[in-house]
């Protein structure tokens, strides 16, 4: 698992939506693999009869009252935005269909 | 022979759905704004719902209690621990970077839904899982740029999936209306398609007449009404069948649905490839149905459509049509449970069922008024029926009467006594008034007795127009027969 | 009075001996003196802190009581979300956001009287051991300015240390505030997790991350924590029981305590940081408590299994950073173009590191060899731990393996890595952990050693360290840069 390829390492940024440059690639795959080495000693473990712990404190999840609770004003959730336009966030266009048969 | 029904005699089709129905809670699911449709949009957001850096969800007893009613009402195996998911994709109207929803270990599982067919019966269909989820925000697209709405985001969602055994484009559609019937019947989504309350997913695939493997499927995305789920998965057998018959293969894929041109389109996605990547939510502890909240649930299940739908033809003996078009809509069946109530006898529930769909059906549908929105209550259908039945008026005079209870919302009663409208159906009476026609009309007597059938009607029209229409029909004919022998 | 204990400060304020307005600005103005050096502080927010010391002032003469903390001055660790104040977890990808809420510690630290000096430098999204992580600027070790402070709350360590605030807020994902603590020779404590509400702390691992002070005495640090912790309703993570009462704790003794010194915490470690943990056994028994050895068999698997699961659920809590709704944005054209631009330009190299490596455990297909074996290892670490709960009441061990190490000294991520080897398991297991000074090396560096304490049992955790604080002699030593 330790023999991580360029391409692997490449498919991980489209997933992460990572911009990596040529250097950042070649340095990824390089630190990449002498990390996940290390993360091999866990298969060593036997761990067939332990459930996995999702939380570090077992509870129940606790339930809201069916309660609204005030909005923010349109400016304020809008305020940060890099782009906002008529009280939507704009970006890009999204959709990216070609006919099919 | 249409493109279709040539597609479908050489391939059978195998149809899943994947249905998301909003829950109507006030508040959202993982965060408590509050959800309102047709608010501007970004009015209806929260630190939650724009995933500002530091927020958490929590989670709304609301959305757990109606998905369990529809968990019960599909005879699902309920897992008393389970649990929220990530599921990560990028997208613009998911500010987190992943939806909360559900993934190996879902609220419910192994469920049924019955749905009718058309041509009558019943299929019961599987339930693979019912799962609960939050809702993503809206796009628009205008141009280089689209717009988004996080109005919506983090709206509750079920998602009810189910076995792959639906075998036609109707019974696609038939699931949807059972399950839309469902969910009204259980209180818990308004289910209105056009606000997009309820949405659909379809997979579809075809296989050879005869075989038992399934073929490849692909998926359409986006449908947003009972007659677009009929036309989408049609159009896709059709497509589908073309391929297959032209020696092509099927590429599993999702294809959204555009109803504006009756047809489905590719999403080229390779670019934006996703892997959901799917993360037990390290924010949501596992949800827990208690012994208390199961026994809440049970308690408040209302009686569910096909119980409805058997009660009502077996105690009152409607017949199977009429019985389904008041089930529909929990609305109208309970007005017609209503009416029978009122009117005190099982005996006149055909009449009521007739009316109601019939007179009063009509009426709200021209108007464009749902059952809730009648003017005429179900106390007045009764009434109505009631004053036929014991001869007070006419079933002539009743439809003037509903169309002036419609009208105005006054009583039958009312109306009778205000108008003078009852019917005259003393015998003495009426002889008085046909002796008077007979008399003013001495060609037709002798006419009539001389064999001409045929003016029996001029005579009762007669008295009708003597009496403003007041006369019974039957003691008139009666009378009148009697006078002319 | 910049050198006394919280508990001190807010009685003078509140008696008048000391208006809040003077002792802010007494930091304030060292902190314009000191801090361009030290690197500590990312904003200082004057106005905002002068006008909040004001409102102490305005209480206390209206006869009203301000608060546990009236007037006591604290810097931030810049995860902590604050309305208005900008707030950017060390990363260029939040440049320029202004929050417009306050999380729940924050919050409560205000409700308590504390006056908010400003936001200090961390690692980017408090992933680091060194502070070197920072998108902004350095922050250097006031003991010896060509040293981290460790990570990732090493300006919070720093700023104590220095005498820049009276205390700080820091977190802990996996030994975040104890290893700058003891690099920084001042106590922190990473209460037990859930204690302390996350609402309002900027995500790294969600299941491991965790809100505690930094302090200059184990004193201030009970103080703090009794101020902080509590249910929050907003934290569906947020343990139910109230607010721990831990005022006396510091000073209670260790009189028929026993005292676990794990087998497995030896090995590869600094000489003189293996003898302050023997000092600090020793001290601990000559005052009463019972030491013995113990065993933590999983521990040398605590590092694999914390850095699947840690950089997994940081994947997740980082692709909310996408250029859309706050932060900001790059790349022209396309969508697709936007989100990684966006997160390329905006994300430095350790983040991005972590993200590949969460995103590659995630994967489907992966996820059982990677997130869910590394799960079920934490299963049973926490059995360890458990175990050894039957026989100690708390577990004494180093703290780092090193003292503070030089800038730029360690070069390769699992290297940099291992100076949280002793510090993860705790967060894994969810334990309340602290770090206290305990010794000082040849060097002059301070050395701190680490207790551990069963769940929910931070009074004993601060029982401990207060006895080895009290005997260890190097609680009042400052800096020479601090005098």
């Amino acid at each position: 698992m330790s023999g991580l390829t360029r391409a692997e390492v490449e498919e991980l940024a489209v997933l992460a939506r990572l911009e990596l440059t040529e250097d950042e690639l070649a340095r990824m795959q390089v630190d990449l693999a002498a990390i996940l080495v290390h993360m091999e000693a866990l298969a060593e473990v036997d761990t067939s009869a332990v459930a996995p712990m999702t939380h570090a404190v077992p509870m129940d999840l606790r339930l809201r009252k069916d309660e609204p609770q005030p909005s923010l004003p349109v400016e304020v959730a809008l305020r940060a935005a890099p782009d906002a336009r008529d009280g939507h966030f704009r970006v890009p266009n999204i959709i990216k269909t070609q006919e099919g048969a | 022979m249409t493109e279709l029904a040539t597609a479908l005699q050489n391939w059978e089709p195998v149809i899943g759905l994947e249905v998301h129905v909003q829950l109507a809670t006030r508040s959202k699911a993982f965060a408590p704004s509050a959800i309102l449709f047709g608010a501007p949009p970004n009015s209806l957001t929260d630190p939650v719902v724009l995933a500002l850096p530091g927020t958490l969800p929590t989670f709304n007893k609301a959305a757990l209690e109606m998905a369990l009613r529809l968990g019960v009402a599909t005879v699902s195996k309920i897992r008393a621990k389970s649990r929220f998911a990530r599921k990560h994709y990028f997208y613009p109207d998911s500010p987190k970077g992943y939806q909360i929803s559900q993934y190996d270990e879902p609220l419910c599982e192994e469920g049924v839904l019955d749905i009718l067919l058309p041509e009558g019966g019943r299929k019961r269909v599987k339930l693979t899982r019912i799962h609960l989820e939050e809702d993503a925000g809206k796009s628009s697209h205008a141009g280089a740029f689209s717009l988004v709405d996080l109005n919506r985001a983090g709206a509750p969602l079920v998602e009810v999936v189910t076995a792959p055994e639906l075998g036609s484009a109707e019974e696609a559609a038939e699931f949807m209306r059972a399950l839309h019937r469902m969910v009204r019947y259980l209180g818990i989504s308004e289910a209105d398609m056009e606000k997009g309350q309820m949405r659909c997913d379809a997979n579809v695939s075809l296989r050879r007449r005869g075989e038992d493997r399934l073929g490849t499927r692909a998926e359409l995305k986006n449908i947003n009404s009972f007659r677009f789920v009929q036309k989408a998965v049609e159009h896709e057998i059709a497509r589908q069948a073309r391929i297959l018959d032209g020696g092509g293969t099927i590429v599993q894929e999702t294809r959204l649905w555009d109803a504006d041109r009756g047809a489905s389109f590719s999403m080229r996605s390779k670019e934006e490839a996703n892997d959901y990547r799917y993360l037990p939510d390290p924010d949501l502890p596992p949800l827990h149905v208690d012994g208390p909240l199961m026994m809440n649930v049970m308690r408040t299940m209302p009686e569910l459509p096909m119980a409805k739908l058997d009660r009502f033809v077996r105690d009152y003996d409607l017949r199977e049509p009429e019985a389904r078009q008041l089930i529909e809509a929990p609305a109208l069946a309970d007005y017609f449970d209503a009416a029978i109530k009122a009117h005190g006898s099982d005996r006149a529930a055909r009449t009521l069922a007739a009316w109601i769909t019939t007179e009063l059906g009509g009426a709200l549908n021209r108007d464009g008024k749902s059952i809730e929105d009648s003017p005429v209550t179900p106390a007045h259908i009764a009434a109505l029926v009631k004053l036929i039945d014991d001869g007070t008026i006419s079933g002539k005079m009743a439809k003037t009467v509903f169309d002036e209870v419609y009208t105005t919302g006054t009583s039958p009663d009312a109306i009778v006594a205000r108008d003078g409208l009852r019917q005259i159906s003393d015998p003495v009476e009426i002889e008085r008034i046909a002796l008077e026609v007979m008399a003013a009309s001495p060609k037709q007597v002798t006419a009539y007795r001389a064999g001409k059938d045929t003016l029996f009607g001029f005579f009762v029209g007669a008295v009708m127009k003597a009496t403003g229409g007041k006369a019974s029909p039957q003691v008139t004919s009666d009378v009148l027969r009697r006078l002319l022998s | 009075m910049i050198w006394s204990s919280v508990a001190d400060q807010a009685h003078a304020v509140r008696t008048k001996a000391i208006s809040a307005v003077e002792l802010t600005r007494a930091y304030l103005e060292r902190i314009a003196a000191k801090d361009g050096e030290l690197g500590a502080y990312l904003a200082v927010d004057e106005a905002g802190a002068i006008a909040a010391a004001t409102r102490v002032d305005e209480c206390v003469a209206r006869g009203e009581d301000p608060g546990p903390l009236a007037g006591v001055p604290v810097g931030l660790k810049d995860v902590f979300v604050t309305e208005g104040l900008a707030t950017t977890a060390g990363s260029r990808i939040l440049e320029g956001w202004i929050p417009p809420y306050d999380g729940t510690a924050v919050a409560q630290l205000r409700a308590a009287g504390a006056v908010v000096l400003g936001k200090l430098n961390c690692d980017e999204f408090a992933m680091g051991s060194s502070n070197e992580n920072s998108a902004y600027k350095l922050c250097r070790n006031p003991w010896d300015l060509t040293r981290t402070p460790g990570g990732s709350s090493g300006g919070s360590a720093a700023a104590v240390a220095a005498g820049l605030c009276s205390f700080s807020l820091g977190t802990d994902t996996g030994g975040s505030i104890r290893q700058p603590a003891a690099m920084c020779g001042v106590v922190g404590i990473k209460p037990t997790y859930g204690r302390v509400s996350r609402w309002g702390v900027v995500a790294y691992a969600s299941s491991l991350d965790q809100v505690g002070p930094l302090t200059r005495s184990v004193a201030d640090a009970a103080l703090v924590l009794e101020a902080i912790c509590g249910h929050d309703p907003r934290d569906a993570t947020s343990v139910v029981e109230p607010a721990p009462l831990l005022a006396s704790a510091p000073t209670a003794g260790v009189d028929g305590l026993t005292i676990g010194i794990p087998v497995e915490y030896g090995g590869d470690i600094d000489p003189e940081i293996a003898a302050a943990v023997q000092r600090a056994a020793a001290i601990l028994r000559e005052a009463g408590a019972n030491v013995v050895e113990i065993s933590l068999p999983h521990t040398r698997y605590a590092l694999p299994a914390y850095y699947v699961i840690a950089p997994a659920e940081a994947s997740s809590n980082l692709a909310r950073y996408d250029g859309i709704r706050y932060g900001i944005r790059r790349g022209e054209g396309g969508l697709a173009e936007v989100y990684r631009a966006t997160r390329g330009a905006g994300f430095g190299a350790e983040v991005k590191r972590r993200i590949m490596l969460g995103t590659y455990a995630l994967r489907a297909g992966y996820y059982d060899a990677y997130y869910k074996k590394a799960q079920q290892v934490r299963a049973l670490i926490k059995r360890d731990f458990e175990q050894a709960y039957a026989t100690c009441d708390a577990i004494l061990s180093p703290t780092t393996p090193t003292p503070a190490f030089a800038l730029g000294a360690n070069a390769t991520p699992y290297e940099m890595y291992l100076a949280d080897v002793f510090t993860l398991a705790c967060n894994l297991a969810g334990l309340p952990g602290a770090s206290v000074p305990a010794a000082r090396a040849s060097s002059g560096l301070p050395i701190g050693v680490q207790i551990l304490g069963r769940p929910l049992d931070e009074a004993t955790v601060l029982r401990v360290a207060g006895a080895i604080e009290r005997a260890a002699g190097v609680m009042d030593l400052h800096p020479p840069f601090a005098s």
